[in-house]
């Protein structure tokens, strides 16, 4: 495979934006959403640190509370899919016979769907809203994480401390909580990390269409939005949230593929 | 290759595809928020009377049970109508689908082509020549491919070409016999860019695929009896490497759609993207409903496409499926 960045640089890039996220009301310069409407589109320079949006907003600002709302659906959305996914999977793997059967079948069903044509109908059905995107990424992921922790699962139960656990009287939830467990949520976790930078992809991309954070909300896929239209007049508004948007996924997809390299190993 | 593969996957496409037009039917269905109520507040009606609501839900075929509702978007999905008409304007699904459709599928198409004749050649060529200067441009190439979603190189790349060439791509759509070169101009940027993601993933499993088949037993074969590279490289270890290339194109091609739809609406392209944003915006959901189940369709049947592609090139596929083979 392709080297890529270190695990740590990924991992610290990771950290440090996780911190922003969650220190951005003490790190921003400014309210996001205070208007100045004597400064609107105002280049970079001492008042604002990187321009000023049509409506005099600051954008260094917004883009750092922006983090929030992209770790929240991004994290957030990803955690939730992958636990409810790893649960059915695993629970499939264990109770087996029709049950099985039936996750597997909707499983495959729901990975026919791309991501933002699932993610549309769970807006259209919700409402727009940060939830709503929410919970479209959590259902994107979950059919993922049940066939990864379902496949992982099946490999470790025909394992032999899984046999000596039997032997010795363990209760198949013990043997299911100690001992499958364990070992098969490895992978999921793997995956789930390099997803979150689908998820914050889509994120963005949601909000972009009008279908994700509504306005005034500060979101890199609504800044994204708003940039598109001053385009040639404000460079600023595009390259501030796309750059956010970009070095964040990135963090997380080589993170993701660095802790996938060194289970393989 | 047998027939009987193929009927089986095909009978096992059908119940996919029902299932997942169910899914799509109970999320917009089942989740909590009345479809009539939305729609009347959506359309700038605050208030509303519960006799207005109940007229609507009446109007829509709401108050019917359930499966009733359900067995009525299936027939009108398979008779032709593709789900009947819109909320909003009245219009057949039909039409939109004969206007929009094309252009994603011209989108998705010419984005498959640029994978097949650049991306894939190039990750041959980087697992052939693995550690020198090739493989080494072609990772550099791929990097933002991987790292970036193609939405936002496409935000970059229109943000790029206006600023350094003054130039923006045409705003209104012409199809390809009508306007040749202003179709070229609209579509082939967004087209470059989706391959750039979707061939990101191609090149590099094409790569690790070339570069272990040569290290086989019987690529070494294939040199000590004297062929020249070149073939051992063509002929061994390419077609044994496309077989996880196939599985990749499949496995991401639901991918490739999803960014299709999201970079027609970046780059004002009229397709089954902007459609579906259009009509989730307005919550028009029998609109939302059809698209979204007829992309699934597509995707269970480029894979479907894809398997038997995968089946004719190895024939230990379609050979397990023969009761010899499994009796063995």
């Amino acid at each position: 495979m392709i080297r890529l960045p270190r695990s740590g640089t990924a991992a610290a890039v990771v950290v440090i934006v996780v911190l922003t996220g969650l220190l951005a009301g003490v790190l921003a310069p400014a309210n996001p959403l205070a208007q100045d409407t004597a400064h609107r589109l105002e280049a970079p320079g001492a008042r604002f640190l990187l321009g000023s949006d049509n409506f005099g907003r600051d954008v260094l600002s917004r883009v750092l509370h922006g983090t929030r709302t992209a770790l929240a659906v991004g994290v957030g959305g990803v955690a939730a899919g992958a636990l409810v996914g790893a649960a059915v999977g695993l629970a499939g793997a264990y109770r087996g016979g029709w049950f099985d059967l039936a996750v597997q079948r909707v499983v495959d069903a729901l990975l026919g769907f791309p991501l933002l044509a699932l993610a549309v109908v769970v807006i259209v059905s919700l409402g727009v809203s940060v939830a709503a995107v929410t919970a479209a990424i959590a259902l994107a992921l979950a059919p993922q994480a049940a066939r990864i922790a379902r496949a992982s699962a099946l490999t470790v139960r025909s394992a032999g401390y899984v046999a000596s656990a039997i032997t010795i009287g363990a209760s198949p939830v013990r043997v299911l909580l100690r001992h499958v467990l364990p070992h098969s949520l490895g992978p999921v976790l793997v995956y789930a990390t390099g997803f979150v930078a689908t998820a914050l992809a889509t994120e963005a991309a949601l909000s972009y269409l009008g279908l994700g954070a509504p306005p005034p909300t500060p979101s890199w896929g609504g800044m994204l939005q708003e940039g598109r239209e001053h385009l040639e007049v404000a460079p600023w508004l595009t390259l501030a949230p796309a750059g956010a948007l970009a070095v964040t996924a990135a963090a997380f997809a080589f993170l993701g593929d660095a802790l996938g390299a060194r289970e393989r190993r | 290759m047998t027939y009987g593969y193929l009927a089986r996957r095909l009978a096992l496409i059908v119940p996919t595809a029902l299932l997942a037009s169910l899914i799509v039917f109970a999320v917009m269905r089942l989740l909590p928020g009345d479809v009539a109520a939305t729609i009347l507040s959506g359309g700038g009606e605050t208030t509303h009377t519960p006799e207005v609501r109940e007229a609507l839900r009446t109007e829509l075929g709401l108050d019917e049970p359930l499966p009733v509702q359900y067995g009525h978007w299936l027939w009108a999905m398979l008779n032709g109508s593709f789900g009947g008409d819109a909320l909003i304007d009245g219009q057949p699904i039909r039409g939109q689908l004969a206007r929009q459709a094309p252009v994603t599928a011209l989108l998705t198409l010419y984005a498959l082509a640029l994978t097949l004749l650049v991306w894939l050649p190039l990750g041959v060529v980087a697992g052939w020549q693995r550690g020198r200067w090739p493989d080494h441009l072609a990772r550099l190439a791929v990097l933002p491919g991987i790292a970036a979603p193609s939405f936002l190189l496409a935000l970059l790349a229109l943000l790029s070409l206006l600023l350094l060439l003054g130039w923006s791509p045409p705003i209104v759509y012409a199809g390809p016999l009508e306007d040749p070169w202003r179709h070229t101009l609209m579509v082939v940027i967004p087209a470059a860019l989706l391959s750039w993601e979707y061939g990101a993933h191609v090149l590099r499993v094409a790569r690790a695929a070339v570069a272990e088949a040569l290290a086989q037993p019987y690529v070494l074969t294939a040199v000590a009896k004297g062929l020249p590279e070149r073939r051992v490289v063509l002929g061994h270890a390419f077609r044994n490497a496309l077989l996880p290339v196939l599985t990749t194109l499949g496995v991401q091609f639901g991918a490739l759609l999803g960014g299709a739809l999201i970079l027609e609406s970046i780059f004002g392209l009229p397709g089954l993207g902007r459609g579906l944003v259009e009509a989730a915006l307005v919550r028009d959901y029998p609109v939302v409903q059809s698209l979204v189940t007829l992309l699934v369709a597509a995707v269970l049947l480029v894979n479907l496409a894809l398997d038997v592609a995968y089946a004719r090139l190895d024939p230990r596929v379609s050979f397990a499926d023969t009761p010899q083979a499994v009796a063995a």
